[in-house]
């Protein structure tokens, strides 16, 4: 990886395709705005940068609502910096760093800290996830109104890593953010169930000797924080869906519960909202049998059924976008035995290239949907105001540019992230990031990372 | 045979050929004085438990001794590992210091499978004496060894596996390795004892052991872990003994010939009362007695450069 200073000159994408979608045309950048959009080759340049960008497809930029950037804590794995820059190579102009470092990030001292940090390194908006319970304590919620009115602004909260696992937490949570237009996002997991869990419990985990992680852990948490929002008003959003069962519980909650009269105060209805992984969409348990703990996340990957299931949810909407759970490991954390190697994988970078293989070969999404479960619907369910935006004149110039018809091998080495953790090392996988652009400017271009150090 | 990791490595040619050296080799060394062949001498085994096992640790300790390897028994407590050295540094540092094979023994599963990855480089051959709750490769082989020498031919015979199938890495060997050869497995326990994914193992499953016992050829029985017991995967230990413990009245039920056999150590008056433990059809001690010449074979065959096929 390579930095290169960059300055704020008008650009012109000379014939590009948004949304992938009719004829090709000339974009104009300027002032970090999207200011003309014409026939390709009828755009006048003016002083502006004049990029070929020919057989390209432009999206919004990307928005990941769960990002693990280890910053504070554990900067061996990972940093604000080796984070974002992985991060604008992977298509993303905003990610919501998870609250689960050393220190917790619960108050407004460390979130503020996070966001700040973010826009030093200036790469990608990283907005800080803010804890719900002390320290993920369980026990007693954190300063969510202190954190959502502090400089970071933090609109969702999340446990994430272990679940808010207490009903009546959780239903304090809903109450309490429900009025600070934030999110609590679940890591959906009855810890009774999962005692010592390793794998995915099952055929797979059976032979192997690891405790199973049964689906019914995340569906039974899923369906009991669907009611709460209903009943409370509030905004649950559901990390990292694994299971087909969850999906089921979804379309009740959307459907036949939403439909229910809600006894919240004022009739507010709640809203509840799911992600999925890059990984839970394309691998399956059937990967274990090495006992290989570059395979091990939480939670963990499942069976065909399930993956099959998550993307037709993903398409229909049941699940309203994609997120990376990006979580990168030392080595030390991982090339060990199974049970002692922390569950995580990176995912940044391979994202989108994940998303085509599952959902666009397949016929499932075209690029105007991969935008949808990867930009705009992420963006608007954390109200972000400038993120996720139409591809429109006047329209933040906030981008990512594609080659669909690239294919690359992954190698973990080669990532802007710190670690290697990556389950797809090896793998042959469609569709390249050819740059991004953050508020009109180039943050990576043709693989490299450009730096621009904000005045702020 | 590079490594042995699982029995799901093997063919039955090859699991029928380590028993059979096993069987030679106890030939050979029978009513010797001295209890030493020549053939792996200026071989090192070292064996390291991360669990305590006396047995299983001596029978490997003998087996290397009677075939004139060296046998270092790392230590625990008093060694890097007791101050946090990782799994993989204590590998790669047995490699470096000249071990030809390493016995492992280790509360994860899977681990032995990570120290033959780590070991990929090296030459160094990993047996896997029991790994978390994944399997006990050379307990399930001297188990067949133990049921050949009773039954003759173990294809067709019909097993029942009783007890904690879901803790039980001998359990998961012995279904492999039993089918392997030709037999019928039926596992027999409570629902909370057995894995969920069961079902897809090639075994019959019954909750019913007095149903089962008078048609079977044998009964192994498996270890409860005494921690389990108030784990809520059962309401007691008595409840435990009087479904599924092996007594008096239960041996009747099997067939004249059929043997007992549990992998120790046994926990009388739950998994197997004193009358059967003692008795003239428990085989326990014919189980230690073949497992020595059993990992005998295996060493053989890791160490001295015969293929098995």
């Amino acid at each position: 990886m390579t930095s290169t200073e960059i300055d704020s000159s008008p650009v012109l994408l000379r014939g590009v395709r948004p949304y992938g979608e009719g004829e090709p045309v000339d974009l104009l950048v300027a002032d970090g705005r999207i200011v003309a959009i014409d026939a390709a080759g009828s755009v006048d340049a003016g002083q502006a940068e004049v990029v070929d960008a020919a057989g390209l497809v432009a999206l919004p930029g990307f928005v990941d609502l769960h990002t693990h950037l280890r910053e504070p804590g554990r900067e061996d794995a990972e940093t604000i910096d080796t984070g974002s820059a992985s991060a604008t190579l992977g298509g993303y102009t905003a990610v919501f760093a998870m609250a689960n470092t050393d220190p917790v990030a619960d108050n407004a001292v460390l979130v503020e800290h996070v966001w700040r940090r973010g826009r030093e390194v200036g790469l990608v908006d990283v907005h800080p996830v803010g804890a719900v319970t002390v320290g993920l304590g369980g026990e007693r919620l954190a300063e969510l109104g202190g954190m959502a009115r502090s400089a970071a602004q933090v609109r969702m909260f999340s446990d994430d890593g272990v679940c808010v696992a207490d009903p009546l937490l959780m239903r304090r949570a809903l109450e309490y953010s429900s009025v600070l237009g934030a999110t609590i996002a679940q890591h959906a997991e009855e810890p009774r169930l999962t005692v010592g869990a390793q794998a995915h419990e099952g055929e797979r985990a059976a032979l192997l000797g690891l405790a199973g992680w049964p689906a019914a852990a995340e569906e039974s948490i899923v369906a009991r924080d669907c009611l709460l929002a209903h009943r409370t008003g509030g905004r649950l959003h559901v990390c990292h869906v694994s299971t087909a069962g969850t999906v089921e519980v979804l379309r009740w909650a959307a459907g036949p519960l939403a439909a229910l009269p809600t006894l919240a105060a004022g009739g507010r209805p709640g809203r509840v909202s799911a992600e999925v992984t890059p990984h839970h969409l394309l691998l399956t348990d059937e990967r274990l049998a090495t006992y290989d703990p570059v395979n091990k996340v939480n939670p963990p990957l499942r069976t065909e059924a399930d993956t099959l299931a998550l993307r037709a949810a993903l398409a229909e909407g049941v699940i309203d976008c994609v997120a990376t759970d990006h979580a990168p490991h030392a080595p030390q954390d991982k090339d060990c035995e199974w049970s002692a190697a922390r569950p995580g994988m990176l995912g940044l970078e391979t994202a989108l290239s994940v998303v085509v293989e599952t959902m666009v070969t397949t016929g499932l999404l075209d690029w105007r949907g991969v935008a949808r479960v990867m930009s705009e619907r992420p963006a608007e369910l954390v109200g972000l105001a400038d993120q996720g935006r139409p591809i429109a004149v006047g329209e933040p110039a906030s981008l990512v540019l594609i080659d669909p018809t690239a294919h690359w091998t992954v190698r973990g080495s080669e990532s802007a992230s710190l670690a290697d953790n990556t389950p797809f090392e090896g793998m042959r996988l469609p569709a390249r990031v050819v740059a991004t652009m953050l508020r009109g400017r180039f943050t990576a271009r043709d693989g490299k990372v450009l730096r621009w150090i904000d005045s702020c | 045979m590079r490594h042995l990791l699982s029995i799901a490595d093997l063919d039955a040619q090859a699991a029928s050929t380590l028993l059979d050296t096993a069987d030679r080799l106890e030939q050979t060394l029978l009513g010797r004085q001295v209890r030493k062949l020549p053939t792996l001498r200026g071989r090192t085994v070292v064996t390291v438990f991360y669990e305590n096992s006396t047995r299983t640790r001596v029978s490997f300790e003998i087996a290397g001794k009677w075939m004139s390897a060296d046998v270092i028994n790392v230590s625990i407590g008093g060694s890097s590992v007791g101050k946090g050295e990782s799994l993989r540094d204590t590998a790669l540092t047995l490699a470096a210091a000249g071990a030809d094979c390493v016995v492992v023994r280790h509360p994860a599963s899977g681990a032995a499978h990570r120290l033959a990855q780590w070991l990929a480089h090296t030459g160094v051959a990993v047996v896997n004496a029991g790994d978390g709750t994944h399997e006990h490769p050379t307990q399930a082989l001297l188990d067949a060894q133990t049921l050949r020498q009773r039954l003759g031919d173990i294809a067709g015979r019909r097993i029942a596996v009783v007890g904690d199938v879901l803790h039980s890495r001998v359990a998961r060997s012995n279904v492999l390795l039993l089918t392997l050869l030709g037999a019928q497995v039926v596992l027999v326990a409570p629902p909370t004892l057995l894995p969920s994914g069961v079902g897809s193992w090639p075994v019959e499953v019954s909750h019913d052991l007095d149903a089962v016992l008078g048609g079977v050829d044998a009964v192994m029985m498996l270890r409860v872990q005494a921690e389990r017991m108030h784990g809520g995967f059962f309401p007691s230990a008595r409840e435990y003994a009087v479904d599924y413990g092996l007594n008096r009245r239960r041996l009747d039920l099997l067939p004249e010939h059929a043997p007992v056999l549990h992998p120790g150590p046994m926990l009388r008056g739950m998994e197997i009362s004193s009358a059967v433990a003692d008795s003239g059809r428990a085989l326990v001690t014919e189980q230690v007695r073949n497992g020595v010449h059993l990992r005998m074979a295996v060493l053989y065959h890791l160490l001295a450069g015969e293929e098995v096929e």
